[in-house]
């Protein structure tokens, strides 16, 4: 239909100054189907489009030569779709864009080196982000050709394991304008280091530190930046209390402080910090288990914070009221798994804290019907509500929630008991975009479809092991939901391929778990292919879907990227067909005994984007190691499993 | 085996192989040991009267010995034989009128000596005309120390008629001699730290010929070597008067002449003294005395003349005499060292890490030894043993970035590199050596060749430390330059002798790494 508008209008597109066609263009729809097909329309299009796209994301490295001459204005480039970018690849994109590269993200790529990454540090003077995380093979040498880039604001080196001090201080000489660096799990990088990036990149706003090695030697030269807002010490456990008493001592300015997982940290430490830091916004104190003593003393003097983390933590009563008293205008409070979570601490926080949005009580199996009925009377602006396991809660807690949390977007009832009337009262939510309710055994599809009814704006529904859904309930949603993208019916055995047929409607469905679900053939599946364009994950282990539905799958669901065919009938003609899908990135097939060794090698062998893969172990001795090695030199992590066949849930013979 | 025993059927084998020409120094050596044998199988007592000069040796050579073993080699000397023996018997001695003559034969023997030294030097007087001074304090040195050995062993054969007097003295003497040998011992396994050993064995010889009151100055004497030894600017702290002190001031050339001793016969240049000493020894019989052999005695002239103090012939320099802040340097070989460091260029390069330049190859040594081990390096090629270090200095300078290590950008190519690298210095060793070699007498060259090539005695004696003194290569492997820094000593001969056993162990880390 588009292009026969475009076609329509071909002559007064040619009389628009190619800057209004950008406007129209920057204002269509972030995906990439529109503009694809806007290029199409006619060779001036075609140019203009080329002209106007600022982001690169190719889905195999083999294509980059040809995308690299057509847009010549691209900014960002994103390999994340790659997961084998050598330096010959990122040589050519440093000399094509060079003039406008600004960022380009390797976080899921490997194999380059040192000598790609030189010719992008060099070449592209406006280079501004970096993402290099998950990069475990770059050595200091690497780092070494980082630090060309002497603009570099933005840097991120997670999993960078072999990166030591040596190569941290070569990117902290070499790129002083450094806003944010991220270093979590560099393992090898110390006090050294940090201290030298610290001291030498005095621009930095964000900081995380997390897993390393450090101690308090690195954190007053830390303390001493002037614009450092953000700091995660995750996981650091050579940081104690008399680090924290330096903290003091500095960085007014910081706002976000994550220090969960750090062991050492007790109240004393942490009633240092409150000293200062008066615009401290955010605080994660979650697993520190030490700091739960006396916790209340450590919220005296944060009056700004608004979002606090306390997940794993024993809060007591004068701990709550101490949050509930000191912070100005709490926004987000997590308790998940929290002991000591009470209904009196609770109905406390929501009374004081009305300003409240969101509020993470997973597996405070204390709190009941009081809390909640506090909570929604006094949060009337609250958005999200987790409370997972919270059992206690009964069907009063629901209505109450559905009467008064009329901005509620995100509820996770999952494992709480929950009936028809309950489900009826959240449906009253009519804001709802997420409802996650697995494990619920009281319901029925009555219930549900008053969801379906009600939360038209409904993205995700979680439904897993909610075994008394039948495909009444699964249609109203369905019908209901038209932009729902996310829908887990896992182990729900009642449903058949007439949900899915009613499923094809959601246009905007991209991942779709029905595993276990042995009604399921390939009729229901191919109705999906043919329905949800945008499919791209899907796992369907232990359905009953054979060829037909993976050749169907195959020609309608080109952005698959993810499927699990464990324990399905499928043979090599189904597989050679999922292959020929090629955004596909992450395969599982587990169990699939009709399956030929050589079958599976010329899938494998087609699949050109394949990111991981996870395979009986049994397969090991029936693949050549030519071909395996062959497939992980393209970057393709093979995952060896060694499950036992499961027989009780496979309802077919072979 | 004893020790001594094996020395003895040492040389024995040697006299017996080459005796031919009494004017080479190798069998003077022989020729002179022989004679002490001969007294030993002779007449054990005739040796009480070498008793007490030589008292110590024993115990230094033993000392020597278990530390390192060439310094046996020093043993052979002339001097130092005969003491050996006298150890031996002077556990037994008694008073014997035969000793006393004997004694005082020897005693005649000295003074006919000296006697011949002083006419030597009347007639010389007359030839010498371009370093005279030098040569005047030389033998001035020499007859002192003569005369203190003779007036000791006057007193000692006195004393020898009171067999009470004797015990406590040999007590007495013992005692203190053994203070002074752990000195000794430590000084020679410094030698590693740049502190050449042989002062102490010169130190040695002069303690035989006087024993009374000299412990004083002996004591002193090793702490002088020290300072001596260290840098140029070691001194910084003296504050001497101006005026209290001489200034002497020698040109560039004469810094920087190789030879600082010159035989006044045939004016072939030398290093070190003792060297020139060891050389005269071919001229003539005259040079073969104990006395002419013995280092010039200074502590006796020294309290007697002006402190002398140096300056630095460069003008503008803080050690030149001009500079209103000047600072005298003490020694000539603080003027040296500072003249080459300051004001020359560096010649000498690591073959290590090809960065790292020296003026004064010692410099380079010790550079050496620790190259590699500093293996925190900085853009600007500094290298600091201490990665703290380096990120403090990084941390402190604009623009200088931590260096990669050659190892990573070179990945698995690195150990082999560092194989060839260590090759290389040792290749260089080995130039040097043999540089060094040709510098000083050829005849102490020779000296070494033989014990090394003597035969299968030297052999076994030096195996059980691991060195392989069949084959010369040994050599190759010299950790460090003869002490060029040392003026008047044996140090030739005993750094030849000193070297195979070290260098033993420097293969030994060499294998290691």
């Amino acid at each position: 239909m588009q292009k026969n508008q475009a076609l329509m209008t071909v002559t007064p597109f040619d009389s628009l100054a190619e800057e209004i066609v950008f406007q129209i263009l920057d204002l269509l729809e972030p995906g990439p189907q529109d503009k694809k097909s806007f290029s199409v329309v006619c060779k001036s299009c075609h140019s203009i489009e080329a002209r106007h796209r600022k982001t690169l994301k190719p889905l195999h490295a083999d294509f980059i030569p040809g995308p690299v001459q057509r847009y010549t204005r691209v900014h960002h480039v994103d390999f994340t779709n790659c997961p084998r970018i050598d330096d010959k690849i990122l040589t050519t994109v440093a000399n094509a864009y060079s003039e406008t590269l600004r960022s380009v993200d390797l976080s899921k790529s490997r194999f380059f080196t040192q000598v790609g990454l030189l010719s992008l540090a060099a070449k592209c003077a406006g280079l501004v982000e970096l993402n290099l995380s998950n990069a475990t093979e770059l050595k200091d040498t690497g780092a070494a050709a980082i630090a060309e880039a002497k603009n570099l604001e933005k840097l991120w080196m997670s999993r960078c394991k072999l990166v030591s001090d040596i190569g941290i201080g070569c990117i902290a000489v070499g790129c002083k304008k450094l806003k944010l660096i991220c270093l979590r799990w560099c393992v090898r990088v110390t006090d050294l280091g940090v201290g030298l990036i610290a001291n030498k990149c005095r621009e930095l706003r964000s900081l995380d530190l997390s897993y390393l090695p450090i101690t308090d030697d690195c954190l007053s030269t830390i303390l001493q930046l002037q614009n450092l807002k953000e700091l995660a010490l995750v996981g650091c456990h050579g940081i104690d209390d008399e680090s924290l008493t330096n903290l003091k001592q500095g960085c007014k300015s910081l706002e976000v402080l994550d220090i969960s997982n750090c062991d050492n940290i007790t109240y004393n430490g942490l009633g240092s910090l409150t000293n200062s830091s008066g615009s401290l916004r955010q605080l994660n104190l979650a697993y520190c288990f030490s700091v739960t003593f006396d916790l209340e003393k450590c919220f005296y003097k944060l009056s700004a914070l608004q979002f606090v983390k306390l997940d794993g933590c024993r809060v007591s009563c004068a701990a709550m009221k101490a949050i509930a008293d000191c912070c100005e205008s709490l926004k987000e409070l997590s308790l998940c798994k929290c002991n000591g979570v009470t209904d009196e601490g609770l109905s406390y926080i929501a009374q004081k804290q009305r300003q409240l949005r969101k509020l993470d009580m997973t597996c405070c199996q204390e709190i009941t019907d009081a809390a909640i009925a506090s909570i929604t009377t006094s949060c009337n602006y609250i958005t999200s509500f987790r409370m997972e396991a919270c059992v206690m809660v009964q069907n009063e807690g629901f209505v109450l929630i559905g009467q008064h949390c009329q901005s509620l977007e995100d509820i996770d009832i999952t494992e709480n008991v929950i009936n028809d009337e309950g489900l009826e009262a959240i449906s009253r939510c009519s804001k709802l975009l997420s409802l996650k309710m697995g494990l619920s055994m009281y319901g029925t599809d009555h219930g549900l479809s008053h969801v379906g009814r009600r939360c038209q704006n409904l993205v995700e529904l979680d439904l897993y092991r909610c075994m008394w859904i039948t495909d009444v309930g699964i249609a109203a949603i369905a019908n209901g939901c038209p932009l729902l993208e996310r829908i887990n019916m896992a182990y729900c055995d009642k449903i058949t391929d007439s949900s899915l047929t009613s499923l094809a409607k959601c246009l905007q469905l991209e991942a779709l778990e029905i595993r276990g679900c042995p009604s399921v053939s390939s009729v229901g599946l191919s109705a999906i292919a043919m329905g949800c364009k945008h499919l791209t994950i899907l796992d369907i282990k232990k359905c009953d879907i054979n060829d037909a539905g993976l050749i169907h799958l195959a020609q309608y669901s080109q952005y698959l990227k993810q499927i699990n065919i464990s324990y399905c009938p499928v043979t090599d003609d189904g597989l050679k067909a999922l292959a020929s899908i090629s955004c596909l990135q992450n395969l599982t097939i587990l169990h699939v005994i009709r399956l030929t060794p050589d079958g599976l090698i010329a899938a494998l062998l087609a699949c050109q984007g394949l990111m991981k893969l996870k395979l009986h172990t049994h397969y090991k001795s029936l693949i050549p190691e030519a071909i395996l090695g062959a497939i992980e030199e393209r970057g393709c992590a093979i995952h060896w499993r060694n499950k036992p066949y499961w027989v009780n849930t496979i309802p077919f013979h072979l | 085996m004893d020790p001594e025993e094996r020395l003895c059927a040492d040389t024995w084998t040697k006299s017996s192989s080459g005796c031919e020409s009494l004017n080479t120094p190798p069998n003077i050596r022989i020729f002179t040991d022989f004679n002490s044998q001969q007294q030993k199988w002779a007449n054990s007592s005739f040796l009480v009267q070498q008793h007490f000069p030589d008292f110590n040796q024993p115990f230094g050579a033993q000392n020597t010995l278990s530390c390192n073993v060439n310094t046996q080699k020093q043993m052979s000397d002339p001097q130092d034989k005969p003491t050996c023996d006298a150890h031996e018997s002077s556990n037994t001695q008694d008073w014997d009128p035969r000793a006393m003559l004997n004694n005082l034969s020897f005693l005649e023997t000295k003074i006919h000596q000296l006697q011949d030294l002083v006419h030597l030097i009347v007639e010389r007087r007359g030839q010498v005309t371009g370093r005279a001074d030098q040569v005047l304090v030389l033998q001035q040195q020499l007859i002192t120390a003569d005369l203190t050995s003779i007036i000791v062993q006057l007193i000692s054969t006195a004393g020898s008629l009171l067999p009470s007097v004797t015990q406590t003295l040999c007590s007495g003497s013992s005692i203190s001699q053994l203070g002074q040998f752990a000195g000794v011992t430590n000084q020679s396994a410094g030698v590693l730290d740049n502190v050449p050993p042989h002062n102490n064995n010169v130190n040695k010889v002069e303690d035989n010929s006087d024993l009374t009151g000299y412990f004083g100055a002996e004591q002193n004497c090793p702490i002088e070597d020290h300072e001596m030894k260290s840098d140029d600017d070691a001194d910084e702290g003296e504050n001497l008067p101006p005026g209290s002190y001489e200034i002497l001031q020698l040109e560039k050339e004469e810094i920087l002449a190789p030879h600082t001793h010159f035989c006044t016969i045939c004016g072939k240049g030398f290093k070190r003294d003792a060297n020139l000493r060891m050389h005269m020894r071919g001229h003539g019989d005259e040079y073969k005395t104990p006395a002419a052999l013995a280092k010039p005695n200074k502590e006796s002239s020294s309290e007697l003349i002006l402190i002398k103090r140096y300056s630095c012939p460069y003008v503008g320099c803080k050690r030149n005499k001009d500079h209103k802040k000047f600072q005298p340097l003490k020694t000539i070989l603080c003027v040296k060292n500072h003249y080459k460091r300051t004001h020359c260029d560096k010649t000498y390069t690591c073959s290590r890490c090809n960065t790292k330049k020296f003026s004064v190859i010692a410099d380079l040594k010790t550079h050496e030894k620790h190259c590699g081990r500093d293996k925190w390096l900085c853009s600007c090629g500094t290298t600091f043993s201490r990665k703290d270090k380096l990120f403090g200095h990084i941390a402190l300078f604009q623009g200088h970035t931590p260096a990669i290590p050659i190892e990573e950008s070179k990945g698995s190519a690195g150990p082999s590199d560092r194989g060839q690298c260590s090759e290389a210095t040792n290749k260089v060793e080995q130039l040097e050596f043999n540089y060094k070699l040709d510098a000083p007498s050829r005849s102490a060259c020779q000296n070494v060749m033989d014990v090394e090539g003597a035969g299968e005695d030297p052999t076994s004696y030096f195996s059980p430390l691991g060195f392989d003194t069949s084959s010369m290569s040994g050599f190759h492997e010299f950790p460090r330059p003869p002490f060029e820094d040392s003026e008047n000593s044996f140090s030739f001969l005993l750094s030849g002798a000193c070297y195979p056993p070290k260098n033993g162990r420097y293969t030994g880390s060499n294998d290691l790494e």
